[in-house]
């Protein structure tokens, strides 16, 4: 069970959270003029990374607020963690298996 | 009757107390300080279970959680536990305890002398013998369950509780050995935060069992004894006692199972039964100890073949005798004081037998001055006996190690010591994630790199010497607490003890006998599971190479013991058949848990009425009054119907929905999802997550409105009002209100930051009661002063506030049923008021209170939709005939997707009634659909039934269904064939079956 740093409430068990998947996918400002490939990649297509991983969670028994972390798949260490919106931060971490 | 090998003096048991206890049915007596398993032996019961597949009877071979044969059923009917191992299970006055694995008893098995199965029972037997036929298996499982398998589930619910705890600390010690109370000392003298958790009873790990050993120059038990006192002087030390640590998982969470009451003979009722501890630990430390291996020679599983380690600790422990004659079997140094300790409690030890040619060291001399007799570079080749061994053969082995060379020799003896080395208990480490590496030196697993901030000391690490394992331990507690944020930590001195020098170990992974293995006897590798040596060959030979794949097939490591004695002497074997050194072979992954956990620790205290949170409206009470049947709705318990004495569910459910259009009905409504949107932007915010548009929406009015995923499917549906400019209320399906909200949430902190809107749940807020049916309007006025009812000043569709039965309320015009209905919403804590001032007020209209099973009857008869029943997450608004509400000119969550090209295939499923040929007849919910019906399978599905009712207003059955290309087979007749050869044949219709113009609203 992770132990995650939620920005407004501290670190809490991730049974307090909920996943969003991958971050840092803009919802298209115009989804009627991209092609029908654009939109199936943003509605379903995620990446599936072995090594740091910029994802979303939800304090959905705590607060309820968005944010971002950065977290490593192989490690399973959370690495950062930054506001909705916010550019990911520079990660210095040595390349995993 | 039995013997009794019971010590004079010595041992860790206080004679004072003596208990009494039940083995298959008989009783007998052992003493406070006992485990069941030395209580057994010093009653002279070594044979204490049959083995899995073979029927062989097993005796107790250890001291420990690496027991594999000694596996009990405790106690009886609902309050039992099935393989138990008796070498952990602390002695209580009045146990009771059964073998397993023997029909119809334990020293006669028939299944053992003659059984036909045990041809059946080769290397990956579950694979080859039950795959074919399949219709077989059925007999199989008969038969298998009968003969094999291990002890039976309890006979009723459990009728102990169980508790959870949630911790944490800065530094976790695992293991109350010398290591372990060392690194507890050093890490608390901080005044660090310290959990130190011990399986047994005692604390001392490995010092219990030996005898002689010093701290400081005083006996060793007495530094322990000291320590504890140390460590329960100190605040900030929790000391769990009778406490494994069983799992280890990310960022350095621990699962604890603490007994707390198993050891009481009658506890009390307030205490749990098991703790669970979820402890998260900034620091561990892992003291957990090694593990005896035994060694793979011919018919090495006799009851009287122990580790010598064992043989220890029953002598030196639990004062018990566990033999008169031994052989001790080795090929390492360990097993020399063992010898010595056996002979000092009076055990004739025949010979001592050393694997390695030339074992001259401080072991051997000690030995051999006490008058010991030690064959080097000998074997065992096999061993004789019935339920206990009685002699052991013992030859010369070649240099190579892998033949006999001379002559056998019988020796006498009724208990074989052994030791094959040592396996560091790596378990909880490996857990970790960290990856164990092989030390040719040690001839064992040790711990590699740390992937948690946690340290492995003592012989979990390979440092086997008293002063090894303390000098590990103060080193790594002091780390621990400094790496936890102590700010003085410094490892205390190491006190004066000895490591004792240890000779290389010969490593021959499998004993050779005068015959091939597999032939003329059994080499046990893995006696839970009933492996041998000739199983791993076999395997080899077909083929298998992969450690994992060879556990598998073999089922070698795979039993409640997870191969703690058997795992590091299949990968030997598999190893040298390979001519691979070990590392190349690898190791199989160790997984929670450690030792058997009971399930009712992780239910603990969420069981029966706490497993869910049940929700219940304000108007409950009046429902169970007048009899209502309930239903749950997610987690809300919704009233179903209101039966009158002598009817049935059908009668009930008739005369509500007649009633509803007849004259007047009232529902409870409480448990719709309700939200609160409120700020400048939530028009617009209502525009972007509805398919419809918002924006002109009038205060006062209302508008049905239909939300999807971005996948273009419907998520949720509901009827949001204006309550003013810049405040709506939207309502959601009952169960589906916490979805909808983090819905809304999401959407507004990760897309749209720049709206200005909040949203609030108010579910819990209001409570509603529904009037509906010809005379809703008629109660309405009498019930309110200050609002107008009639068609014009309250129009369908809007709402208004003001006063209904004294109470400030909005009432809602909105239909689910078809009928003229208000919905009047009043503070959650008048619900019930409300409720009893409208059952009054409709007395004279005959008011019919209904239930969930008439709202679904009355929608469906108008074709309404309920998403969830006849939408799955694959139906868009068009495959519903909705898309008349979905806006062409603006943007909304899923749009871009009801363009894509297979959102207009004419084969999609889509929303049609359904009339039954037959008007009685009532489908279920569930049936598949076809076009013809064909003599055999396959036929293809082209729907299924949605909803299906009996509607008592047409006198007929209705039903809902998703057809593909539905509206185009308008008229056709399709067939559901249902169970047992029947079919029913049903018209597709349009899925409004009353009202169609919306007459009834007005």
């Amino acid at each position: 069970m992770l132990l995650i740093p939620c920005p407004f409430c501290g670190p809490r068990a991730e049974t307090e959270f909920s996943y969003g998947n991958e971050a840092h996918i803009a919802r298209p400002k115009e989804p009627e003029s991209i092609s029908d490939e654009e939109w199936a990649e943003y509605v379903f297509m995620r990446s599936n990374t072995q090594g740091v991983f910029l994802e979303r969670w939800v304090h959905s028994h705590g607060c309820r607020r968005w944010f971002n972390v950065a977290r490593n798949t192989v490690t399973y260490e959370i690495l950062a963690v930054y506001p909705m919106g916010d550019a990911p931060p520079r990660i210095d971490s040595e390349p995993v298996v | 009757m039995a013997k009794h090998l019971r010590l004079p003096e010595g041992g860790l048991i206080d004679r004072g107390r003596p208990l009494r206890f039940r083995f298959d049915g008989r009783e007998y007596q052992g003493f406070a300080g006992d485990t069941l398993a030395s209580a057994l032996l010093a009653n002279d019961q070594h044979l204490v279970a049959r083995s899995f597949k073979y029927r062989r009877p097993r005796g107790i071979v250890a001291a420990g959680a690496e027991e594999p044969n000694a596996l009990v059923q405790l106690g009886k009917g609902a309050r039992s536990d099935p393989n138990m191992r008796a070498t952990q299970v602390e002695l209580v006055d009045g146990l009771t305890a059964e073998s397993q694995n023997r029909w119809p008893s334990l020293s006669f098995d028939v299944g053992a002398v003659n059984s036909p199965l045990l041809r059946l029972l080769p290397s990956g037997f579950y694979y080859k013998t039950f795959m074919w036929p399949a219709s077989a298996w059925m007999k199989y499982e008969y038969v298998i369950r009968r003969i094999a398998g291990l002890g039976r589930a309890p006979e009723g619910r459990d009728p102990d509780h169980y508790d959870k705890t949630f911790a944490h600390c800065d530094v976790l010690v695992v293991g109350g050995g010398p290591a372990g109370l060392a690194a507890a000392l050093a890490a608390s003298e901080t005044g660090a935060r310290v959990v130190l958790a011990e399986q047994d009873f005692a604390l001392g790990g490995a010092l219990l069992a030996l005898a002689g050993e010093e701290i400081d120059g005083k006996p060793a038990l007495d530094w322990v004894a000291e320590a504890r006192s140390t460590l329960e002087s100190r605040p900030e030390v929790t000391l769990l006692m009778r406490t494994v640590a069983y799992a280890y998982f990310d960022h350095n969470c621990i699962g604890l199972v603490e007994n707390v009451t198993d050891h009481l003979a009658d506890p009390p009722a307030h205490l749990p039964r098991h703790r669970l501890w979820k402890l998260r630990a900034k620091q561990v430390v892992l003291a957990t100890g090694a593990i005896e291996r035994p060694l793979v020679f011919r018919d090495n599983d006799r009851p009287g073949i122990m580790s010598a380690s064992a043989c220890q600790a029953y002598v030196n422990r639990f004062a018990v005798k566990p033999g008169a004659t031994a052989v001790v079997f080795t090929n390492n140094d360990s097993a020399y004081r063992a010898a010595l300790d056996l002979a000092a409690a009076g055990v004739k030890i025949a010979s001592v037998v050393d694997l390695r040619e030339h074992p001259d060291g401080p072991a051997t001399e000690r030995a051999e001055a006490a008058g010991l007799r030690v064959l080097s570079g000998h074997a065992v080749i096999g061993t004789r006996g019935g339920t206990r061994v009685e002699q052991v053969r013992v030859a010369r082995m070649s240099a190579a190690g892998n033949a006999v060379t001379g002559p056998a020799e019988m020796i006498d003896c009724d208990l074989v010591a052994v030791s094959g080395g040592w396996s560091p208990t790596v378990h909880l480490f490996s857990q970790s994630r960290g990856k164990v590496v092989f030390d040719d030196d040690l001839g064992c697993f040790v711990p590699g790199a740390s992937m948690q901030p946690e340290r492995s000391a003592g012989a979990c690490n390979g440092a086997f010497g008293l002063a090894s394992c303390l000098r590990q331990g103060f080193e790594a507690g002091a780390a621990a607490a400094k790496a936890a944020g102590a700010s003085t930590a410094v490892a205390p001195p190491t006190p004066r003890a000895s490591d004792e020098g240890f000779l290389p170990a010969r490593w021959t992974w499998l004993v050779p006998s005068d015959q091939p293995v597999g032939r003329g006897g059994k080499h046990f590798v893995d006696q839970q599971n009933d492996v041998t040596a000739a199983d791993l060959k076999l395997a080899l030979r077909e083929g298998y190479r992969s450690i994992e794949h060879l556990k598998r097939y073999t089922t070698t490591g795979m039993g409640t013991d997870q191969g703690k004695t058997s795992n590091v002497n299949a990968i030997g074997i598999v190893a040298e058949s390979l001519g691979k050194p070990i590392p190349e072979v690898g190791v199989t992954t160790f997984r929670p848990a450690y030792t058997s956990v009971a399930f009712g620790v992780f239910g603990g205290r969420d069981v029966d009425d706490l497993l869910d949170p049940v929700r219940k409206t304000p108007m409950h009470a009046w429902h169970e009054r007048n009899g209502a049947k309930f239903e749950d709705v997610g987690q809300w318990r919704r009233a179903w119907y209101y039966p009158r004495p002598g009817e049935s569910m059908h009668d009930a459910v008739n005369r509500e929905v007649k009633a509803v259009r007849d004259s007047l009905g009232v529902l409870d409504a409480t448990t719709l999802g309700k939200i609160d949107i409120q700020g400048p932007d939530a028009s617009e915010f209502l525009n972007r997550v509805y398919t419809n548009a918002w924006s002109k929406l009038g205060v006062g009015k209302c508008r049905y409105g239909l939300m999807l995923g971005e996948d273009g499917m419907v998520r949720d549906d509901g009827v949001t009002s204006r309550l003013g400019v810049n405040h709506f209320l939207m309502t959601t399906t009952t169960g589906n209100a916490a979805a909808v909200l983090g819905h809304l949430e999401e959407y507004l902190q990760t897309e749209w930051p720049e709206l200005a809107v909040r949203c609030t749940s108010v579910t819990e807020q209001f409570a509603t009661a529904s009037v509906a049916g010809p005379n809703a309007r008629r109660i309405m006025e009498e019930l309110s002063d200050d609002i107008a009812f009639d068609s014009e000043s309250f129009p369908h569709m809007s709402l208004k506030e003001g006063h209904v039965a004294g109470i400030r309320a909005r009432v809602y015009r909105i239909s689910f049923t078809g009928e003229l209905s208000f919905e009047i919403n009043v503070p959650a804590s008048y619900g019930m008021a409300l409720w009893q001032a409208v059952m009054t007020a409709g007395e004279k209209y005959s008011i019919t209170p209904y239930g969930t099973e008439t709202m679904h009857v009355l929608r469906a008869e108008k074709g309404f939709i309920i998403v969830g029943q006849e939408t799955d997450g694959s139906a868009t608004p068009l495959d519903l005939g909705m898309d008349w509400i979905v806006s062409k000119k603006k943007d909304f969550i899923g749009k871009r997707s009801l363009s894509r090209p297979d959102m207009a295939k004419p084969d999609r499923k889509q929303l049609v009634g359904l009339l039954t040929e037959a008007p009685n007849e009532v489908l279920p919910e569930g049936a598949q659909l076809v076009e013809r019906v064909l003599s055999k399978p396959p036929m293809p599905m082209i729907g299924h039934v949605t909803s299906s009712y009996m509607s008592p207003n047409l006198g007929r059955s209705i039903a809902l269904a998703m057809v593909k290309g539905g509206r185009a087979r308008m008229g056709q007749t399709v067939q559901a064939p249902l169970g047992g050869g029947k079919t029913v044949a049903c018209k597709i219709v349009g899925p409004v079956f009353i009202d169609p113009e919306g007459e009834r609203l007005k």
